[in-house]
């Protein structure tokens, strides 16, 4: 039994869940591009921020 | 002001100037622009339209204001032209897109067009760009490829290419780009241009095409720092249509331009700003620290991080403006815009949420750092202008892509909306650009700068061969 890598599974849902067409032959470079991403997502999730640290945006009620 | 033979390289202050003490009229200049750009933009690609009737209509009424006796404004009878994304009345929006084609045409001009033709400036156009701005090319797929002036195989950086290839071509004295995370400063860099991304929340945004709005900015590229103060003073001021611009007044800045550097504390930044860098973009930055007097070197805390977030942020705002788009059209994108986007709609809100909080700590340490410093100088690019097409490049042994690279050294500073005067460096072959960085609402302190360099020679903007 092979096992699926868990970031084409992930694109997968992700593309069915938000109706969103990825064509095989664009799967690549949207794995690529998520991968990226998530690489420096992690960057920056791995840099502690008190648990009271507030976004950069402010909302003026 | 010189003959018609230079009036393609005329200064927008200059031309003004000309205009009002009636040396040339507005007519003249605006017929010398139609022509120039019938000539040239074949080759540089800049121009998507060019709106002849209206302009000659705007020039006409100047001159007879000029009859009148009335006082023109500070940009009377200069051309100008504005990037895609600007609303133009009576033409379809394209931000660099097919999509946009089927878009109705615009009603009404963007309020940064009104305000310099307020001021006197005409529209003659609109320009080409990287599809909905998510580039640092200039190459588009469905219009072609901006140019490079310099050497036309070679990208104008992007995503306001056209604006690079209109100015530094010679065919607008003055053009309007936007800046999310460089389009202003790349293209001002490999055309050798000057350019201004004002403070975040300082011009007006409304009725141009979004990006990311938490990283959008507006602003002027031209030959000049005076040219850039002029067009900058002309479109200062509040717009409620805009949530993100300040409740401010004008601050001008050209009464100041000519104050020097008296006592500016200025320093380079090191660190991540000299990795990653050809021999180039750290030869320009020296010559002008030189130029400056300026030794000290400071680091900006956890830039690569701050890089990092502004990337995950522009991935899913971007992605969240075109979501519908998307699901609609998919085939109609730019293969290598689209696949961007795509990914960008699957980012966890988790990812962004935590990249904007990180975000207002990096501000925090970056605004501490202005207590000590005025200005602070780093390279705009890492490199000048690659060819069009060119994927990667070879940087210390490792391949990088291009199309992401660009964007290194400017990503971290509009990630907090500072104040950039991009000063160009005419090293030979290519020139490449210096970015001199100010606290927030400090345009005045960058341009003072940049005039400065100018004056001494260091900063100037090439003329290229044709």
């Amino acid at each position: 039994m092979t096992t699926r890598d868990p970031l084409d599974e992930f694109i997968d849902a992700a593309a069915s869940t938000l109706r969103l067409t990825v064509e095989p032959e664009w799967k690549p470079a949207v794995r690529a591009n998520l991968e990226v991403t998530f690489r420096l997502a992690a960057l920056v999730n791995e840099f502690q921020l008190p648990d009271d640290a507030e976004p950069g945006p402010v909302f003026e009620a | 002001m010189a003959g018609d033979k230079d009036l393609s390289w005329a200064s927008a202050g200059d031309i003004a100037e000309a205009v009002a003490n009636g040396t040339v009229g507005a007519a003249a200049m605006v017929e010398a622009a139609l022509a120039r750009i019938a000539d040239r933009n074949r080759t540089v690609n800049a121009f998507t339209a060019v709106t002849a009737e209206r302009a000659r209509a705007r020039a006409k009424a100047i001159d007879s204001a000029r009859g009148r006796g009335e006082k023109l404004g500070p940009l009377a009878g200069v051309p100008f032209a504005v990037k895609n994304l600007f609303d133009v009345a009576g033409l379809a929006t394209l931000a660099g897109s097919k999509i946009n084609r089927d878009h109705k045409p615009a009603e009404r001009d963007a309020p940064l067009i009104e305000r310099l033709e307020r001021a006197g400036a005409v529209l003659v156009g609109a320009l080409n760009m990287g599809e909905y701005a998510y580039d640092f090319t200039g190459e588009n797929i469905h219009d072609g490829p901006s140019r490079n002036p310099h050497d036309t195989s070679r990208m104008t950086g992007g995503s306001s290419g056209g604006s690079g290839a209109a100015v530094a071509g010679g065919l607008v004295p003055l053009a309007l780009g936007s800046d999310t995370n460089g389009s202003i400063r790349v293209p001002a860099s490999l055309c050798g241009l000057f350019g201004l991304k004002p403070t975040y929340g300082r011009l007006p945004r409304n009725r141009t095409f979004p990006f990311v709005s938490s990283f959008d900015h507006l602003g002027p590229l031209a030959r000049g720092t005076r040219d850039l103060a002029l067009a900058y003073d002309a479109m200062q001021g509040h717009d409620l249509d805009d949530p993100v611009c300040a409740a401010r007044p004008s601050e001008p800045a050209l009464p100041v331009l000519g104050r020097g550097l008296e006592d500016l504390r200025i320093a380079v930044a090191g660190g991540y700003f000299r990795r990653g860098a050809f021999p180039e973009a750290l030869a320009a930055a020296q010559r002008v620290a030189d130029a400056l007097g300026v030794t000290r070197e400071i680091e900006l805390p956890e830039a690569h991080r701050a890089r990092s977030a502004a990337y995950v942020i522009t991935a899913a705002e971007g992605a969240a403006v075109h979501l519908e788009r998307l699901r609609d059209r998919p085939r109609d994108f730019d293969p290598a815009v689209r696949d961007r986007l795509i990914a960008g709609a699957m980012i966890p809100a988790v990812f962004v949420n935590q990249a904007q909080k990180f975000r207002r700590w990096y501000r925090a340490r970056v605004l501490e750092m202005f207590n000590d410093v005025d200005a602070i100088i780093a390279p705009a690019t890492p490199c000048t202008a690659p060819a069009i097409g060119q994927q990667t490049f070879v940087l210390d042994g490792v391949e990088l892509p291009v199309r992401a690279n660009l964007g290194i050294f400017t990503q971290p500073i509009s990630f907090i909306g500072l104040p950039v005067v991009v000063v160009p460096v005419p090293l030979a072959p290519l020139p490449i650009g210096v970015q001199i960085i100010a606290p927030p609402w400090r345009e005045d302190v960058a341009l003072r700068i940049a005039q400065a360099l100018e004056s001494d020679g260091v900063a100037a903007a090439p003329r290229p061969p044709e």
